[in-house]
């Protein structure tokens, strides 16, 4: 049995070389990174909560999300942990935002 | 100074292949609420004196291919620190 | 949307295209505009409040780094404010204070210094604007610490062996920014002038400083 080791604590960790890889940050992207830089001046939450939940993603969803999608991901998970949203109402809202697009609105 | 060596489950900022190593302080860093503790949305009280610490790179890896000079400085929460 | 592009701060021909996400709807944006809905219903925050830190977030960019840099390679005085506070020393050329304390290293003819966040990306935003992706990638998080040498070969970046190489893991509440050296042939440069070589990654540790 080998001790615990967190899917983000990777230093030293074997891996390939650098791609030197960048992007043009996308509005949405941006957007997540807004919510997160106001929750947390409104003190609504602390960036240890977003890692923390980051953190507790599967190996798998930690490697295949986006940065930004966990982001978004941890937001969410920390809002419902707070109180500040229920599972039922951001449930909802995901699906009228998707219902809206489908009719091209 | 020595990095504790332990293995909790949790959101943790000390990292594991530091974890058991040896270095000396580098600075005081003033102190910051337990992050330990903020992760779970709690205030993270007392807060937590912050050292940066110096390793030396073949201190650290068996097999480091740099020079003998070459380190690494992290921050390290007293809680995690004894003395070496 | 306008973007900024960076080649002049980053490395060209490093820009590999990807499909801009805006034009479709994914799972995880439609959880984006769900929640920044909600909370704004919620009165938590307002549609104005989001484009005013998304504007400030377009704002920042490795200009701003680059000044204090090119301060510093002119004024010794600045310099030194910089190593010892470095937060006060942005204040003074009317930047951003910060959120985090900075600490700034310095490069010389004996250290090179590189920073790397192995436990997530931490990084200098307010100096340098949002991260490049290959600083938030798995392989250079992984590897900067143990091998540096060879990461830093593999950005074209070859340090001598009697050169030693610091390499700073900003893992907790810090931030770090480094001070490359000043190239030589520039002493008769202005602070403008100087500020055209300092680069991003010249800053993040994995470049020296552009040659005029």
């Amino acid at each position: 049995m080998s001790n615990y080791r967190g899917v983000h604590d990777i230093g030293g960790v074997p891996a390939g070389e650098v791609v030197p890889s960048e992007h043009d940050y996308a509005l949405w992207e941006k957007r997540v990174d807004a919510m997160m830089v106001l929750l947390s001046k409104k003190g609504l939450m602390t960036v240890d909560e977003l890692r923390r939940n980051i953190e507790s993603l599967g190996a798998d969803a930690y490697d295949e999300m986006s940065y930004y999608e966990r982001w978004v991901y941890a937001i969410a998970q920390t809002l419902i942990q707070r109180g500040v949203i229920s599972i039922d109402e951001l449930g909802r809202r995901i699906s009228a935002v998707q219902a809206r697009s489908d009719d091209g609105t | 100074m020595t990095v504790r060596q332990a293995y909790p489950i949790g959101h943790v900022r000390t990292p594991y292949y530091i974890r058991g190593k040896s270095g000396v302080i580098e600075r005081f860093c003033g102190t910051y609420a337990n992050p330990e503790e903020l992760a779970y949305a709690r205030p993270g009280l007392p807060k937590q004196p912050l050292y940066r610490v110096r390793f030396r790179q073949a201190d650290i890896w068996r097999d480091y291919r740099g020079q003998d000079g070459d380190t690494v400085d992290l921050e390290i929460y007293q809680h995690w620190l004894e003395s070496a | 949307m306008t973007e900024r592009h960076q080649h002049e701060q980053g490395v060209p021909h490093r820009h590999p295209l990807r499909p801009d996400q805006d034009d479709t709807l994914t799972y995880w944006r439609a959880m984006e505009i769900a929640l920044r809905e909600l909370l704004i219903e919620k009165r938590l925050t307002s549609a104005d409040e989001v484009r005013r830190e998304v504007e400030a977030m377009d704002n920042r960019s490795p200009v701003d780094g680059a000044r204090v840099v090119a301060r510093a390679w002119t004024d010794p005085q600045y310099q030194q404010l910089l190593l010892m506070d470095a937060n006060a020393a942005c204040e003074a050329l009317g930047l951003e204070r910060g959120l985090y304390k900075l600490i700034v290293v310095e490069n010389t003819d004996q250290v090179h210094n590189v920073v790397v966040c192995t436990l997530c990306s931490c990084y200098p935003r307010f100096l340098l604007g949002l991260p490049p992706d290959w600083y938030k990638s798995r392989n250079y998080r992984s590897r900067m610490v143990n091998s540096p040498r060879e990461v830093l070969r593999e950005f074209g970046t070859v340090v001598p062996d009697d050169v030693v190489v610091r390499v700073h893991d900003s893992n907790a509440d810090m931030r770090y920014l480094v001070l490359p050296r000043r190239p030589a042939g520039t002493d008769d440069w202005s602070e403008e002038q100087l500020a055209e070589l300092v680069t991003r990654d010249a800053m993040i540790g994995v470049t020296f400083a552009a040659e005029p």
